[in-house]
């Protein structure tokens, strides 16, 4: 037993040892009713984790109770129709898929282009619930897929909370991960997205990673790179693996702490995963051309040379000798990286950071040179409130659990601090990195509370030994820090540590609270039927959305073309099914530009660009009379940045007002005559929205409009939806007689 | 039977508004026109070209214009195909007619001969402008040319124009050229500068301005030369024609029976060129010439006939159109060398003319560009005097599927021979590594 888990560090021992022991000891004890208390502990773990995997999934129901089985928001309609297209078409025609139902005319390669992971699995869950002769419809499967991985996640935080520190910290952090706003946001059901199965991905693939690590197993790093192509497969954000794991070996190298075990376990993970990552489609060559990439390769040339290197000293014998050949061989690997790195840049073979990239590590990149992608609300920077609200308690948890990791310093909780610190960074750069972060800050809070709990415990224990053995000195299994606090002063630590640890349990339980009340009332709205809350406090639905994509599907010819915002794309398409312009697939900047420039233009010059594109009815959100506020006029300012990024004739200034964006009597001329402008306000004139006000008030931004008066001239009213929400607009064909 | 179904299908897509009881697609020349004057003496002024139609099959009807029973349409039917208006002095039509119920007759694609004349009413002036033209705003104006004048104008004012700067279309005015010069007195009017579906049939001379001819001009006339337009046509969006002419003497026995020398010039005909003018005319506008009909677009890969969902880059393939002409009587094949076909996705990435067989089918054959996208095969033949054929058909065209590159290229085989060489390689290394000690 003691020979097997010798590999593992040293300062685990303690806990890592204790299951195999369970096990045994299991084996011997079976006959007798009485459990041991190891084996007590095991039934209670399984028992407590069980729980946190059911409790993880039905925490993340609230909306299918709320409102009912349905796919969220905006990308993962895409992502239910690329599901779709799999389970009924099969697999190779889904990998080359060409769907000229978006960006009309240019079309789009799907399987070229998406990460396919996702679809992937859950129409492996759907054909292996079909095989066991459980017909549900594939809609159920994609809803429920972002749950049951939030629950596959709890365990894996679990191992890996085992791993780094304890069993105790691994219940803990399955605990923290399984509720954690900041995961939640992403997985309740019905967000059927990319980062629902990423998240669970990620985690696995740091698991096995520092697995093998630890133990210098091939099998583990196979394993991991196995993970990672997992990951690869499913998300875009394995750049942040594929860079954070050099970094690591490269702060492990730095601090000496180089080892054969090392070596194993990030050349095959490394070798591996990149070759595995190649397979899917849309990642190609990246691994060996993209700049993004290029420090993990250089790591790899590092760890050769570290290598090599300990192999001529292990040969050489003589230090001095050494010592100058470690200074050529070093100085000569830096000049051969960076000249190799210098040519590839020069040549164009290996590509420059991505603006994406660049808009990561700096934050204020995208506001200035990618209007696109900080047009997009959840790329924004990081307010502290949503922090807090994400994180709760485990924002002060965190620098307690840093705490802890650095007293017991080893490769593992080296590896946690860095994950932990750059994702927090990068959390802060975008809000949606939040939950790239929350792993990382739930297994280190989890460390804090399990280390203080255990701590306080052991010092309570210990206080009952002390009484019953009358011995002054008992202290002997608690740790070392109770030891030094651990003297005269006992009836007040006694005291102290169970205040202690009831504050702990109050603090744990207004998480509870928090996260319940979080997912509840924030996380758990399909953003596709909005509610809000009437007069006497009843709940209403505006189911607008839906009701203007079925009247499309109902109302018009298979193959118009529909123009709208991008962000309504991929929601036509699914729901409405009918070809869009550009959607939120932002591949084409110039596309989406064009789209923006005829929104901001006046109805003659939008007339021409639509008729160039074939556009057959116009979509727009508008939130004027129900106050919703993220509808069209709201975004229109990106519109016209977008567009005048490509076509300096859309000017942002002529839409503001001493730059103030205003719709009332006070706006731009530019601004009141633009056809978004016009669509959204067509006939909202003469209605009254609010008692007292007058007609064409506009709720959503608490003004009365500035022109009452649109007459459209190339387009018609065609549908507008029972609250507004979604008007409709039909192009008309140029006129007969001029 | 098949192949007439489906291309009146298609047709009726781009002249749907054709589609009504009167007359067919299959048989596109105006037979009831109902003829509104604003005297029934213009009846036997204008004998000539009346029975003129009549002899041509046409049922003319004729009412006076401020008939209180008048109405084109009954229970949503119109209840002619053509209109010819000889009221230049009406300010008010009779029933429930105005400009707009004109201005729709046209639009449903029924045909107008509109005749202005000297202080014409606000109410031709309206329909006019409706069509593209805009006549002179004096209303006592006329268009006055001092150098190509018919001699035979006895007032001395050099009112009674002598035109022959005609169209040069073979589908307007018929092959038979005109030779002697069109008799022309009355208003000049110009053309909508914005409107390029209207076109000058008959032009003033560069002389020619348009002034009152009884009162000295005060001010350089508005209205000069080549600008003055004396007869116009319009083709609209859906090829309904509309004739408007600032004279409507041009068309009575009067001048029609004239004999004409142009001044300056020796040539004396016997007989003004009014007669063919106005005959030929109103065969182009009530459709007895220059209307074509196109069947499908039909596209297949080469060696296929099923017309496929979705073409791959770098395909070949065939395509063809039939294009029939209206003869009067039948549809006869259209024979051309200048219809051309665009394999079009944002701008045409082909362009290719197609060949016609002499039977009316129209063919060629190209491969798909190497872009990927939604492209649309496009017919857009717009040919002076013509109805115009606009025709398209969506077709997406996507890149080469997984297993559709081509295996083993020449070029790569060093890159083969190289990962054998190491794995073989890494093979006896590790069997040498491992066993031989």
């Amino acid at each position: 037993m003691g020979g097997k888990s010798e590999p593992a560090k040293s300062e685990s021992m303690a806990t890592t040892t204790t299951s195999p022991d369970l096990i045994n000891s299991s084996f011997f004890s079976f006959k007798s009713l009485k459990l041991k208390t190891k084996q007590q502990e095991l039934l209670l773990r399984i028992s407590i984790l069980g729980l946190v995997y059911i409790l993880a999934f039905i925490a993340r129901l609230f909306s299918v109770l709320r409102y009912e089985s349905m796919i969220h928001e905006f990308d993962p309609y895409f992502n239910y129709r690329t599901t779709l297209f799999l389970t009924e078409k099969g697999f190779y025609e889904f990998w080359n898929w060409f769907d000229s139902e978006s960006w009309y005319p240019l079309g789009r390669i799907i399987g070229g282009t998406l990460y396919p992971g996702l679809m992937v699995t859950a129409a492996l869950i759907y054909w292996a619930l079909r095989f066991l002769r459980f017909f549900v419809h594939i809609r159920e499967v994609c809803v429920l897929t972002a749950p049951f991985f939030a629950s596959n996640t709890t365990l894996v935080a679990y191992f890996f909370g085992k791993e780094i520190w304890d069993t105790g910290a691994g219940l803990v952090a399955a605990v923290l991960i399984a509720i954690c706003p900041g995961y939640i946001s992403r997985s309740v059901a019905g967000s059927y997205d990319n980062e629902a199965v990423a998240i669970f991905a990620l985690l696995l693939t740091f698991y096995l990673f520092v697995k093998a690590v630890n133990t210098g197993s091939l099998a583990w790093a196979l394993a991991s790179a196995f993970g990672y192509f997992y990951m690869v497969s499913a998300w875009g954000g394995y750049v942040f693996i594929i860079n954070l794991v050099p970094l690591y070996v490269l702060v492990l190298l730095i601090t000496g702490r180089y080892s054969m075990r090392l070596y194993i376990a990030y050349n095959c993970m490394y070798i591996l995963g990149m070759l595995l990552a190649m397979q899917i489609r849309f990642v190609g060559f990246q691994h060996v051309q993209s700049g993004e990439h290029m420090g993990a390769m250089g790591v790899f040339l590092l760890m050769q040379v570290f290598y090599f290197l300990d192999w001529v000293k292990y040969q050489l014998n003589d230090t001095k000798l050494f010592q100058t050949f470690l200074r050529i061989t070093v100085t000569s690997a830096i000049m051969v990286g960076g000249i190799a790195l210098g040519l590839g840049t020069a040549s164009g073979y290996i590509s420059p950071w991505t603006g994406r990239f660049y808009s990561l590590l700096d934050p204020t990149y995208a506001k200035d040179h990618i209007p696109i992608i900080a047009s997009v609300s959840e790329h924004q920077p990081t307010a502290w409130s949503s922090f807090m609200f994400d994180y709760h308690i485990l924002l002060f948890l965190f620098p307690a659990g840093l705490y802890f990791c650095f007293k017991r310093l080893s490769d593992a909780t080296i590896f946690i601090v860095m994950y932990g610190l750059t994702s927090l960074y990068f959390a802060g750069v975008m809000v949606r990195l939040i939950l790239v972060a929350t792993p990382a800050v739930c297994l280190i809070s989890a460390i804090a509370v399990s280390a203080t709990v255990k701590n306080l415990t052991s010092l309570l224990r210990t206080k009952q030994k002390v009484s019953q053995t009358g011995s002054t000195k008992g202290a002997g299994s608690s740790k070392a820090s109770s030891k030094v606090t651990l003297d005269q002063s006992q009836p007040f630590q006694k005291n102290g540590a169970i205040a202690l640890l009831v504050g702990v349990f109050y603090l744990l339980s207004r998480y509870a609270i928090h996260c319940t009340w979080v997912t509840s009332e924030a996380y758990s709205s399909p953003s596709i039927v909005l509610a809000a809350r009437g007069a006497h406090g009843n709940r209403i639905l505006f189911d607008d959305y839906r009701e203007a994509y079925y009247w499309l599907r109902q109302n018009t010819p298979t193959d118009a073309k529909i123009m709208s915002w991008w962000d309504y794309g991929y929601q036509i398409t699914a729901m409405g099914n009918r070809t869009v312009i550009v959607d939120n697939n932002t591949w084409n900047n110039t596309h989406i530009a064009t789209v923006g420039r005829a929104m901001s233009s006046n109805e003659d010059e939008a007339y021409e660009i639509m008729r160039s594109l074939d556009v057959n009815y116009v979509l727009v959100v508008f939130g004027g009379v129900t106050g919703y506020s993220s509808d069209d006029i709201n975004k229109f300012l990106w519109m016209v940045r977008i567009g005048g990024g490509v076509y300096p004739v859309i000017k942002e200034p002529e839409y503001l007002v001493n730059g103030e964006f205003r719709v009332d009597k006070g706006a731009s001329p530019k601004m009141l005559n633009c056809l978004m402008y016009k669509l959204c306000y067509y006939r909202f004139g003469e209605l009254t929205t609010e008692y007292g006000k007058p007609p064409g008030y506009d709720r959503a931004r608490g003004v009365e409009i500035g022109n009452k008066d649109i007459k459209l001239e190339h387009l018609e009213e065609a549908y507008t939806t029972s609250n507004w929400i979604v008007r409709i607009y039909r192009v008309k064909p140029p006129t007969n007689r001029l | 039977m098949m192949n007439l179904s489906r291309s009146v299908a298609l047709i009726s897509l781009f002249l749907l508004p054709l589609l009504s009881f009167s007359f067919s697609v299959d048989n596109p020349t105006d037979r009831r026109v109902l003829v509104l004057l604003d005297d029934l003496s213009l009846k036997s002024s204008h004998s000539i070209f009346f029975n003129n139609l009549k002899s041509r099959g046409f049922d003319l009807d004729f009412k006076l214009a401020d008939d209180s029973k008048l109405a084109l349409q009954r229970y949503g039917q119109y209840l002619f195909d053509g209109l010819i208006i000889f009221a230049p002095s009406t300010e008010r039509l009779g029933g429930s007619l105005d400009s707009k119920s004109i201005a729709d007759f046209v639009d449903s694609g029924r045909d107008l001969i509109l005749s202005a004349d000297t202080s014409a009413s606000d109410l031709i002036r309206g329909i006019a402008t409706e069509c593209g033209v805009d006549f002179d705003e004096d209303s006592s104006a006329m268009v006055i040319d001092h150098t190509s004048f018919s001699v035979s104008d006895v007032d001395g004012d050099h009112t009674l124009i002598a035109a022959d700067d005609l169209v040069k279309s073979d589908v307007i005015l018929g092959k038979a050229k005109i030779e002697a010069p069109v008799l022309f007195r009355g208003v000049a009017h110009s053309l909508n500068p914005t409107n390029n579906l209207v076109f000058k049939v008959l032009s003033a001379s560069p002389s020619a301005y348009s002034a009152n001819p009884s009162s000295k001009l005060s001010s350089p006339p508005q209205l000069t030369g080549s600008a003055i337009s004396l007869v116009s046509v319009m083709q609209a969006r859906n090829n309904a024609r509309v004739v408007i002419s600032g004279s409507l003497q041009l068309f009575s026995d009067r001048l029609i029976r004239s004999g004409v020398q142009k001044a300056g010039s020796q040539n004396q005909y016997e007989k003004s060129g009014n007669e063919q003018f106005v005959t030929e005319l109103s065969k182009w506008v009530f459709h007895e010439r220059g209307h074509l009909k196109a069947g499908s677009l039909v596209h297949h890969r080469v060696g296929e006939t099923d017309e496929p969902a979705i073409y791959r880059i770098k395909d070949d393939l065939e395509f063809s159109v039939e294009i029939y002409e209206w003869s009067g009587k039948s549809w006869e094949p259209y024979v051309a060398n200048d219809v051309q076909v665009q394999f079009y996705m944002m701008s045409p990435y082909v362009l290719k003319t197609l060949s016609a067989d002499k039977k009316g089918l129209f063919h060629t054959s190209f491969k798909v560009p190497d872009v990927y996208g939604v492209f649309q095969f496009k017919v857009e033949y717009e040919k002076l005097g013509y109805t115009t054929l606009s025709l398209s058909k969506q077709i997406p065209v996507r890149p080469y599927r997984h297993n559709e590159y081509e295996r083993f290229i020449p070029t790569a085989y060093p890159y083969y021979g190289a990962c054998f060489t190491t794995m073989a390689g890494f093979f006896v290394f590790s069997f040498v590594y491992l066993y031989h000690k």
